[in-house]
């Protein structure tokens, strides 16, 4: 099986805690794999390795054959890694559709700023079709001229997640999507992920609490426990397992 | 071995003076999250007021001191505190150091209004009478009373700082407080009370250290307790900004270090020359530099910064642009004619002096305005401008034209190099980085022969372009205002364009911006080099406007800070913003303060009062007042055309928050 992203013993330790203990990983292109485990697992410091925020202690991680040591984040990004937040990061005093185009001009590293004195570098008419796009994609054409602040949390996860789609990655490291989300809004979002998923082929590694949802969309799961990893493999091995039911699903199934 | 020691015993009284400072400082830096520039005007007041008593009115000294350092510093740390930062918890970092500075221009015009002392030559003296007199320490290191006074007075201050801290009560709740403010609030103390209590000792600490300084310089002026403030920054940065012992320490080392670099650096170099007043800014900037922490901590329980408000222009209706366009048209036409057909020759130069300031205010558009950041050494790189400029003609024969391209493309790349290091710092520790090369530029570099170190400094001489000969005011006026359409066109375009849309995200969410693909470094860099390279185009051309370049008065550090305060007051955002403070800088002295009789202290003491609005309306008081009156006019033309109100304008007072969780 060849591997997407490969994330080989990485330790992370904070002062005093160890945040990710010798954690492995791998995601192959296009699967849909699942990341849980209970609060302070280190889900979240794991994505911020990932995807380069954080440096982390030992191990190493590589991404499309490439090792993503030394690969600072927005080089990350622009190797076709893309995710959402936890805690919201928007463009705050942008609207969603700025937000879109921001990102899509980011993409197509359309950014040179000679440019903008040479051409004034409005909108074309395929960025806004992109655009577009993306927005009927996510029902979010209604808030696409409203400012991100004054969107509801769930607004502001899908835009967030439309973000990370406009950057047309090949893996999307989504953090905990559907919290804030209502039940149609959730409903939507696993209706896309799936859509992305199969239709366009790209790989997900997705945080999640909401087990339901994690069951149904990804094919393989890993759990963390304290930074370490407990179990791993198929989601009808991993939700199977006995560890995994004691430590960290309890009473759900 | 003698020298080492004589060296010790020179540094340790101007580094008590250091330590003095850093600890106040540090004081309410911790209290209250000030980052306060405006100590070195706290300091300059109880210095000049005791000029004023004892030299000039020779009163006693006793008497002089307690109402100069016990008087009047801590009624201005209240002041200071209770009127304007109490106020000011919310704002941002950033936007408490603008107000710091509007309050470091505001301060010594005041007290130099006050006390008439502008015009006195006299020299500042000691604490003690006859300061002057020499000891012999260990029969051989000669001591002045004045070093004495230095060293006791700082010691002592230390000493009873830290029995306040050990021994009373209040002094237990200050500890607390420096701890975490937020805990002591938790914990039921007021901290309000405790907060004012620090900003008058703080303060009180940089009025004695004022007077204690005082009689090392030739005059009371307020830009060398400028420069000691940031020498005491240095020494708190050394300290890491946070530990009063440390501070106090790092005050006494930089003062003995900058003694012992003296002594044993070859002689008659500049950089030998000049590394004892240097060595605080190199200090401070490698410290910033190398501060691996800083960028990363941040306050969870911070609250976000408000986005900036888009322009006010962005919301009007068809019928209202084209208003404003015409009224403008109107204004600028008779602006041209003022300063072009109906006045002398004067009248013409000042104009145009007005016009090349604007071109140079927009570096401050681009960089506050777009980029959202502050740098503090705009004035360098406009003197960058100036002096390649003639460097240019004076050695190679360029013509100035192209002399002062060039002179921008090397602002420019100093900008870029000095943004390189400095492009993981943002806020405070940029502005702090920059108000450090500024500095370091003044003492230093500016004294090289191929800078501004020429004696006599050759002229500049204006433009020739073909058969037009720019010597001719009005022509050179046309000149300059050509330059700035075409700054003006080049700043909109970024704005609007792709680089200014990056800049705006950035601003909304750093982390997020990065994890799109967009380097935050390039983009940094970029927008400081293109503000540089504004700045130095527009030195160049002042340099050629004057044709004597003089450094101190046109480019000093102190001369750049008053440029931002003016930029921050009226309108970051826009081109005629910055066409506004220049209107503000050259106009407003000559059309209005003249006609009314008062002195050039009132431009300070009027846009110094002014930067306290920009903590509330960081887009600039007439960017917030136009926005607002355009926003009723726009209603009120919506109404009369029985179109229902186009767009809802969310209030503007109080900008709805980031989404975060
Ligand atoms: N910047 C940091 N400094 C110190 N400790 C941290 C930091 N970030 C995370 N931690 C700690 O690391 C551990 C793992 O945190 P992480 O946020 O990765 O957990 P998580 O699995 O995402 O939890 P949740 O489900 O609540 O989001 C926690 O104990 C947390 O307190
Ligand atoms: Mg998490």
């Amino acid at each position: 099986m060849n591997t997407l992203l490969q994330a080989v013993q990485v330790t992370k330790r904070f002062a005093g805690i160890t945040a990710l203990n010798e954690v492995s990983l791998d995601v192959a292109p296009g699967e849909f794999v699942g990341l849980i485990g209970p609060n302070g697992a280190g889900k979240t410091t794991l994505f911020n390795c990932l995807s380069g925020l954080t440096r982390f202690d030992s191990g190493s991680i590589s991404f499309d054959g490439v090792d993503l040591s030394g690969v600072a984040v927005h080089q990350r990004a622009r190797l076709g890694i893309a995710r959402t937040f936890q805690r919201m990061e928007l463009f705050t005093g942008m609207t969603v559709r700025q937000h879109l185009l921001v990102t899509d001009r980011a993409h197509s590293r359309s950014g040179a700023m000679w440019k903008d004195i040479l051409t004034g570098s409005k909108a074309r008419r395929d960025e806004l079709q992109r655009v577009d796009e993306l927005l009927d994609f996510l029902d979010l054409g209604a808030d696409a001229d409203r400012d991100v602040a004054a969107l509801s949390l769930g607004r502001g996860r899908i835009v967030e997640l439309a973000r990370a789609l406009m950057t047309q990655p090949k893996l999307l490291l989504l953090d905990e999507p559907s919290s804030g989300l209502d039940i149609s809004e959730t409903e939507v979002v696993i209706e896309r992920l799936h859509e992305v998923n199969r239709e366009r082929g790209v790989a997900i590694l997705l945080v999640e609490h909401d087990v339901e949802m994690v069951r149904s969309l990804a094919t393989r799961v890993f759990v963390l426990d304290f930074g370490t990893r407990i179990a791993s493999g198929t989601t009808a091995e991993v939700f199977g397992d006995a560890n995994v039911q004691r430590a960290y699903l309890g009473g759900v199934s | 071995m003698d020298g080492f020691i004589r060296a010790i015993i020179q540094g340790v009284p101007i580094g008590g003076v250091f330590a003095l400072v850093a600890v106040g400082f540090v004081l309410t830096y911790k209290t209250s999250g000030v980052f306060n520039l405006a100590f070195g005007g706290q300091a300059f007041a109880s210095a000049a007021l005791y000029f004023k008593l004892h030299v000039i009115e020779e009163w006693p000294q006793w008497i002089s001191l307690v109402l100069s350092v016990f008087v009047l510093a801590p009624l201005v740390g209240l002041i200071l505190e209770r009127v304007i930062f109490r106020h000011l918890r919310n704002a941002s970092d950033l936007a408490r150091l603008v107000v710091s500075i509007g309050m470091l221009v505001l301060i010594p015009a005041v007290m130099k209004e006050i006390l008439d002392i502008a015009t006195v030559v006299k020299h500042p003296v000691g604490i003690l009478p006859d300061g002057l007199h020499p000891y012999q320490l260990f029969g051989r290191y000669p001591v002045s009373r004045d070093e004495i006074s230095q060293v006791v007075f700082a010691v002592l201050a230390a000493l009873l700082l830290a029995a306040l801290f050990r021994f009373t009560a209040l002094g237990l709740q200050m500890r607390a407080v420096v701890e975490s403010a937020r805990m002591t609030e938790l914990a039921g103390i007021r901290s309000d009370r405790i907060t004012a209590f620090s900003w008058a000792l703080s303060s009180t600490f940089a009025g004695l250290a004022g007077v204690l300084i005082a009689p090392r310089y030739t005059t009371v002026n307020e830009t060398y307790f400028f420069v000691l403030v940031v020498a005491g920054i240095a020494a708190a940065a050394i300290g890491g900004l946070t530990s009063l012992p440390r501070s106090l320490g790092g005050g006494f080392a930089l003062g003995v270090t900058a003694i012992l670099l003296r002594t044993y650096l070859p002689q008659d170099s500049i950089i030998a020359n000049q590394i004892q007043p240097a060595l605080p800014f190199i200090v401070l900037f490698c410290v910033v530099l190398f501060w691996k922490d800083r960028a990363t901590v941040s306050d969870p329980l911070a609250t976000v910064d408000p986005p900036p408000p888009s322009s006010a222009s962005d919301d009007r209706g068809a019928l209202l642009t084209w208003g404003t366009r015409g009224f403008w048209s109107v204004v600028l036409g008779l602006m041209a004619m003022h300063a072009l057909v109906w006045g002398n020759e004067f009248r013409t130069t000042l104009y145009t002096q007005a016009v090349i300031y604007a071109i140079i205010f927009m570096s401050v558009t681009v960089f506050t305005g777009i980029a959202g950041e502050i740098s503090l050494c705009q004035s360098s790189f406009a003197a960058i401008g100036a002096f390649a400029t003639m460097q240019f003609a004076d050695r190679f024969g360029v013509s100035v034209i192209g002399g002062a391209f060039i002179g921008a493309m090397i602002a420019a790349l100093v900008g870029a190099a000095l943004a390189l290091p400095l492009m993981r710092l943002g806020g405070i520790w940029l502005a702090l980085a920059t108000l450090a090369f500024a500095l370091l530029f003044e003492s230093v570099i500016v004294n090289f022969d191929w800078v501004g170190g020429l004696v006599p400094l050759p002229k500049v001489p204006r433009p020739l372009l073909g058969t037009i000969d720019f010597e001719n005011e009005r022509t050179f006026f046309v000149l300059c205002v050509v330059a700035l359409l075409l700054v003006a066109f080049v700043v909109v375009r970024v704005r609007n364009g792709t680089t200014g849309l990056f800049l705006t995200a950035m601003r909304g969410s750093e982390t997020a911006i990065a994890s799109i693909g967009v380097s935050r470094a390039r983009l940094r860099v970029t927008a400081f080099a293109l503000s540089a390279g504004i700045a130095g185009l527009g030195g160049g051309l002042l340099g050629m406007y004057s044709s004597t370049i003089s450094y101190s008065s046109d480019f000093g550090p102190f001369i750049g800070l008053f440029w931002l305060v003016l930029v921050v007051n009226l309108s970051t955002r826009t081109v005629e913003g910055a066409m506004q403070a220049a209107a503000g800088f050259v106009l407003f002295p000559e059309y209005i303060l003249k006609p009314l009789d008062l002195g050039g202290a009132y431009q300070y003491i009027f846009f110094g009062i002014g930067a306290i609005t920009f903590a509330r309306h960081p887009e600039g008081i007439l960017e917030f007042q136009k926005r607002r009156s355009m926003n009723s006019i726009q209603r009120r033309i919506d109404r009369r055309s029985g179109r229902s109100s186009s767009s809802e304008m969310p209030s503007v007072d109080t900008p709805t928050m980031g989404t975060t969780s």
